[in-house]
């Protein structure tokens, strides 16, 4: 039976009772215009890369920060040592006593490897299916001035998301995601690459078009800052749009629970 | 689809860990094999170090060579971590002007031989000016005077089965490099900085400058180098005393 025929008020109740017997079947995408709000949400490799980031994005900031405190000092340009003027002290204790450092650094690279076989697996599956045309590219309808206005308003003003909004991304989850996974975690690999003499040995201009060791050191800096930021909003959406929903969906991949889906 | 955990699925997953450990092993021999596997593989952080060791390796295979910078760029400033040993036979050694200071060369060699300081500073020298990266973040950039390791090597007649360069300093901080970064043309016994002797504290009489690795890889105050195709009976097997404070034996980032 095609759902399109359906009277509407019929379609509806369909929806509502949800039993076995209904003709709208999770999986199903007859419906016209309208999510199935029973669909899976993510697939398996955004959910289990989803996961192994929550853990990297941990480790990375705690490496992170164990390294930056042997140095809480930035500089811009090639050189950069006490004794030289620096454009930011960090107001952080300088450690050099903790053995912090060097296993920090250990994790640092191990995450880095990590994340960059994890960021590969996402990055491949993601052309594949489509995933990022379909879910992550803003869409024609999301571009008008209105709607723009209103979803930068409602993150500005911490607002609960709408409901629509579980069964897919809106315009400032698209933005914002394609920023930190094809913007800043890229940059980050990159000025952190600028960072190594080996590797920089090989391609020096990783380094030269940041204008410099110090320079690249600085801007890995601010980056970490703002993939910390995005953090702290993307939890506390998370959280006024329903954590134990939102966590279900990207552990199970359905926002509801099996037995609910029948 | 079943969430219950069958017999099944535990004997696949059983021979998928098995399959993975022996992968992971034959990977290791393989990567040994070739000279991509450092000697701090062992445990959790050596998968990471083996990983960057060996892209990195792969990465200058083709002697890749450091950034190097003009007269103008050399830093005014150029600090040290640690001030030089304030023990014997250091001292002693340094209050003669090193001219009772040998660099023993021994191991895998045809002929082991002893360096006086003025030996080494009449070979023919290199100048490098490059940057010196320190892990900690900190920067500069000096002009390093020295002979290239890789002519030490020839002299004393290194054996083709060399894999590893060992470096025995007058403190604690010993160390080693691969026969790739021993034989790489920037690589230098430093004998000279900025126009001028090595200073005690930049590692007086030698130090080696790998511009390729971190500062903490250019170790200082070297007494005797030798050459070796196994680091495992070495200290603890690790390469250097960098792992035991928790430090990776490779420097290239």
């Amino acid at each position: 039976m095609d759902l399109a025929e359906i009277d509407p008020r019929q379609r509806e109740l369909a929806q509502r009772e949800g039993s076995s017997h209904s003709p709208v079947q999770s999986g199903d995408s007859v419906l016209h215009g309208q999510e199935d709000p029973l669909a899976l949400r993510h697939s398996l490799v955004v959910r289990v890369t989803h996961w192994i980031h929550v853990v990297c994005f941990i480790a990375f900031v705690l490496s992170g920060f164990a390294i930056l405190l042997a140095y809480p000092r930035l500089h811009w340009g090639e050189t950069g040592t006490l004794g030289m003027p620096s454009l930011v002290d960090l107001p952080l204790p300088m450690v050099l006593d903790l053995g912090i450092r060097g296993p920090g650094r250990y994790l640092h690279f191990l995450t880095a490897w990590v994340s960059l076989f994890s960021g590969l697996v996402y990055a491949i599956s993601g052309l594949y299916t489509h995933h990022f045309r379909r879910d992550l590219l803003p869409e024609r309808s999301d571009l008008g001035w209105q709607t723009i206005r209103k979803v930068v308003s409602d993150h500005l003003h911490f607002r609960r998301p709408p409901p629509e909004d579980a069964q897919r991304y809106n315009l400032m989850q698209r933005l914002s995601y394609f920023a930190v996974m094809f913007g800043l975690f890229p940059f980050m690999f990159i000025t952190g690459f600028a960072m190594s003499p080996s590797i920089t040995s090989v391609f020096p201009i990783l380094v030269t078009m940041f204008g410099g060791h110090q320079s690249a050191r600085t801007l890995h800096f601010f980056a970490a800052n703002l993939l910390v930021l995005f953090l702290m909003v993307h939890v506390t959406m998370v959280i006024l749009a329903g954590f134990g929903s939102r966590c279900r969906a990207m552990i199970t991949g359905y926002p509801v629970a099996r037995k609910k889906r029948s | 689809m079943s969430d219950k955990i069958t017999r099944r699925r535990i004997i696949t997953t059983g021979l998928a860990a098995v399959t993975g450990v022996a992968g992971l092993d034959a990977a290791a021999k393989i990567a040994d094999h070739y000279g991509l596997l450092a000697p701090d593989h062992q445990g959790i952080f050596g998968v990471g170090e083996s990983l960057t060791y060996g892209a990195q390796r792969l990465l200058t295979a083709h002697r890749s060579m450091a950034r190097e910078f003009s007269r103008s760029e050399i830093s005014t400033v150029s600090p040290v971590n640690h001030e030089h040993p304030d023990y014997d036979p250091y001292q002693r050694l340094l209050f003669n002007n090193f001219k009772d200071w040998r660099l023993y060369v021994d191991g895998l060699v045809a002929r082991p031989m002893a360096f006086s300081l003025n030996d080494l500073k009449s070979l023919p020298s290199r100048t490098n000016i490059t940057q010196l990266n320190c892990e900690e973040g900190w920067s500069y950039i000096a002009a390093w005077t020295g002979v290239p390791l890789s002519l030490i090597l020839n002299l004393v007649g290194a054996s083709p089965n060399a894999k590893w360069v060992v470096f025995y300093p007058f403190n604690d901080f010993w160390g080693s490099i691969d026969i790739a970064e021993a034989l790489h043309p920037q690589t230098l016994l430093a004998h000279g900085m900025n126009g001028e002797d090595l200073s005690p504290d930049h590692g007086a009489p030698i130090r080696l400058r790998i511009p390729r690795q971190l500062g903490y890889k250019n170790l200082k105050y070297i007494a005797r180098i030798s050459i070796t195709d196994s680091l495992k009976n070495i200290g603890d097997g690790t390469g250097s005393a960098a792992p035991d404070i928790g430090y990776s034996w490779y420097g290239g980032i």
